[in-house]
């Protein structure tokens, strides 16, 4: 094969396994389970339980075990095909290094489904099976740090993510402090176009109030991303927002609603989009990447200048893990520039070592033909690699407590079901 | 008929006891859970604890009246379309068939071989703003740049109606074809015109035809929720939609089986008013016949 690491656009093939829909905010739905237990009683059971703090001597006991089992999403991995057999090359590099060999597999399609099978071995304190998994910062995390689910992160293992992590995905708002999770990859929630069809340059969310795009808006049909993007385009953090501001986001959006044609999926943007059905829609950054590269080049992405949403896949350590220590090892080292580089070339979503870049610049530099080409689209374009201007609009998702989540559902709902 | 025997009288509930126990077990049982969440409070993490909160039911009305109108305004739209569309197909068909009438019937069927949901979504293909059909449309000046179907009311009857109109077709088919030809003749024999045969003959003796169809079509049409989602916009939701979201989405338990509820008493309400109106009675007499 000509193109070995590429034998097929696997952002595009990832986007069609994995719609957004299923890792970000679909199923909450655990607890369906849950309700079957009203057959038993009278009441649903919570899930709800008391634990035993961490010890703090946990991390000083553990030592390198040698192995780790790693658990991801499909296609989120750089990897290559070596006699017919699937290897991933940058966990090849990390074994020869540090002898620990990874037995990875990209079991998880969706957030909750995913947590709802290790879910029982979290709660009886059994071992998952798992030392590392990859989990959509939202509600489902949210549950798994207020469980108490995952072990605490030494701060001091982290060396790598310490020196190069990117701001953006430090001390995230939904785990102050990185004290369990480290950022895998992210992406932008914010508005794409079709410039032919809308004529101008969209910049603002209050472009969208243009009565010449009556019936030609889409946005995201789940109860998260509308209000927030809604509520930064009124120039509130909805990371820190509070009822009245929902309640006035809700006022906005019902406003807006005889603009828009329909609430989509996901993962429907790329659809809309490219059939012209919609000329704006609400995008994830990774999706309007791809559609680009698949035929519809014309589509723009743009962080509107009241700011855009940024969500994040994150890697954490579950408790019962049997290798902690080779998964805490694992998450420091994909900080490395070199190893980040290597991921970002292959997965194109927003790298969490912004120093990749530089390693993706010298490798364009050396490369040729095809190869250069496609190094220099994924390092200019900004749903990789987005400027700085960009990110600092970039604004956090609102951590909801339960009894907020439900507030927030009756306020929102109504609105997008209409 | 009777042996007299104790296994005799026992046996026609011996034969109702597998069906009896499947409903029980997966629809009574369930509705009795539903029944409960519908008034419990709480919350999917800490559970939810019965109260004997009516104030789901309030807060249901409140918050999705307008889906829950919309939907009952669909079905009967789609419910009248599929019995106007369905009534001279089956009537041809059962009168004119001939030797082909298991092939009409199979082609009538042909369609859920293919999954409802592709289906619905080949709409959506056909009725693209671009497509195959708008597209040339447009193109000639026939119709406006800007008009659309998808999305609208209009396309979401359409796909309730194409995915339900065989419901429709096989009830009413069944009713007439036991119809016998030659009650027709002797109308005609007794100087009835066509129309009159057809109006005082043919159409009661089929009654129980369309009481079937009209309900086997409006319930399940007034709690669909594939064609909505797929097919609808922003101003055409119905509450199959709602239902599904409150509950596997958000899993605010209580406030959807509130709303399953309401559904459900609305229906039994209108079918049970139905029912009277057309004269159950009369209409089974007449199947009996």
């Amino acid at each position: 094969m000509s193109n070995p690491q590429r034998p097929i656009d696997p952002a595009l093939l990832r986007g069609m396994t994995m719609p957004r829909i299923t890792r970000r905010a679909a199923l909450r739905g655990a607890g369906l389970l849950s309700a079957s237990a009203a057959l038993a009683a009278c009441g649903v059971s919570g899930t709800s339980e008391e634990e035993q703090p961490q010890a703090p001597s946990f991390w000083a006991s553990q030592t390198k075990a040698g192995a780790l089992d790693f658990a991801n999403w499909p296609l989120y991995m750089d990897q290559d095909k070596v006699g017919g057999k699937v290897v991933y090359p940058s966990l090849q590099d990390f074994t020869k290094e540090t002898g620990i060999k990874v037995n990875y597999k990209e079991v998880i399609n969706e957030n909750a489904a995913f947590l709802g099978k290790i879910n029982p071995s979290l709660k009886a304190g059994q071992p998952t099976g798992w030392d590392l998994i990859v989990i959509t910062n939202g509600v489902e995390l949210d549950k798994l740090i207020r469980q108490n689910f995952l072990i605490e992160l030494d701060q001091s293992k982290l060396p790598n993510f310490q020196k190069n992590a990117d701001p953006s995905i430090k001390n995230p708002t939904y785990d102050p402090g990185n004290k369990y999770t480290l950022a895998w990859q992210s992406g932008l929630t914010g508005l794409a176009y079709n410039p032919k069809l809308t004529k101008r340059p969209i910049t603002s969310f209050n472009d969208l109030f243009d009565p010449a795009f009556k019936g030609k808006i889409t946005m995201f049909q789940d109860t998260t991303d509308f209000p927030t993007l809604t509520m930064i385009g009124m120039g509130i953090d909805p990371a820190k927002s509070t009822e009245e501001d929902w309640k006035r986001a809700a006022e906005k959006m019902t406003e807006l609603r005889p603009q828009i044609r329909e609430f989509i999926d996901n993962a429907g943007e790329a659809d809309v989009l490219s059939s012209g059905n919609a000329w704006i829609s609400m995008a994830y950054s990774g999706d309007i990447y791809i559609l680009n590269n698949s035929g519809s080049p014309d589509i723009k992405f743009i962080v509107p200048k009241e700011g855009a949403a940024l969500w994040t896949d994150n890697m954490m350590i579950p408790k019962g893990a049997k290798h902690p220590l080779d998964a805490i090892t694992y998450m420091d080292y994909v900080y490395r520039p070199e190893v980040a580089a290597k991921l970002a070339e292959y997965i194109a979503y927003i790298t969490p070592a912004p120093a990749a870049k530089q390693q993706l610049q010298a490798k364009a530099a050396k490369a040729s033909g095809e190869d250069k080409q496609t190094l220099d689209g994924l390092i200019e374009s900004p749903l990789v690699f987005p400027t700085e201007a960009d990110l600092a609009k970039a604004k956090r998702y609102r951590v909801l407590t339960v009894e907020e989540e439900q507030v927030w559902n009756r306020i929102f709902q109504p609105i997008i079901q209409s | 008929m009777s042996t007299g025997g104790g296994r005799g009288r026992l046996t026609p509930y011996l034969i109702g006891l597998p069906g009896g126990l499947w409903l029980a077990i997966f629809f009574v049982v369930p509705i009795l859970v539903m029944l409960s969440l519908s008034l419990q409070s709480g919350n999917s993490e800490e559970g939810f604890r019965f109260t004997w909160e009516w104030s789901n039911y309030a807060d249901a009305w409140e918050f999705y009246h307008t889906q829950f109108v919309r939907s009952i305004v669909y079905a009967l739209i789609v419910t009248g379309i599929c019995l106007l569309l369905a009534y001279p197909m089956a009537y041809w068909i059962a009168f004119y068939g001939g030797a082909r009438k298991s092939t009409y019937l199979f082609l009538i069927l042909l369609p859920f071989f293919v999954s409802f949901v592709i289906r619905t979504a080949s709409w959506k293909f056909i009725l693209n703003d671009q497509g195959i059909v708008l597209g040339p449309l447009k193109d000639v000046g026939l119709l406006p740049e800007d008009f659309h179907l998808l999305a609208t009311s209009t396309a979401v009857i359409g796909g309730l109606t194409y995915n339900y109109l065989p419901f429709m077709v096989l009830p009413l088919y069944v009713a007439l074809e036991r119809i016998d030809p030659s009650l027709v003749e002797a109308a005609h024999d007794l100087f009835a015109s066509r129309a009159s045969a057809f109006r005082r003959v043919v159409f009661p003796l089929s009654l129980p035809g369309v009481f079937a169809g009209v309900l086997i079509t409006f319930v399940p049409v007034a709690s669909d929720f594939v064609n909505s989602g797929i097919l609808g916009g922003t101003q055409t939701t119905m509450i199959g939609n709602v239902i599904q979201t409150v509950y596997l989405t958000n899993n605010d338990y209580p406030l959807a089986s509130a709303m399953s509820f309401m559904l459900m008493a609305a229906l039994l309400v209108g079918i049970f008013v139905y029912a009277r109106a057309l004269g159950t009675e009369q209409v089974m007499e007449v199947s009996q016949a």
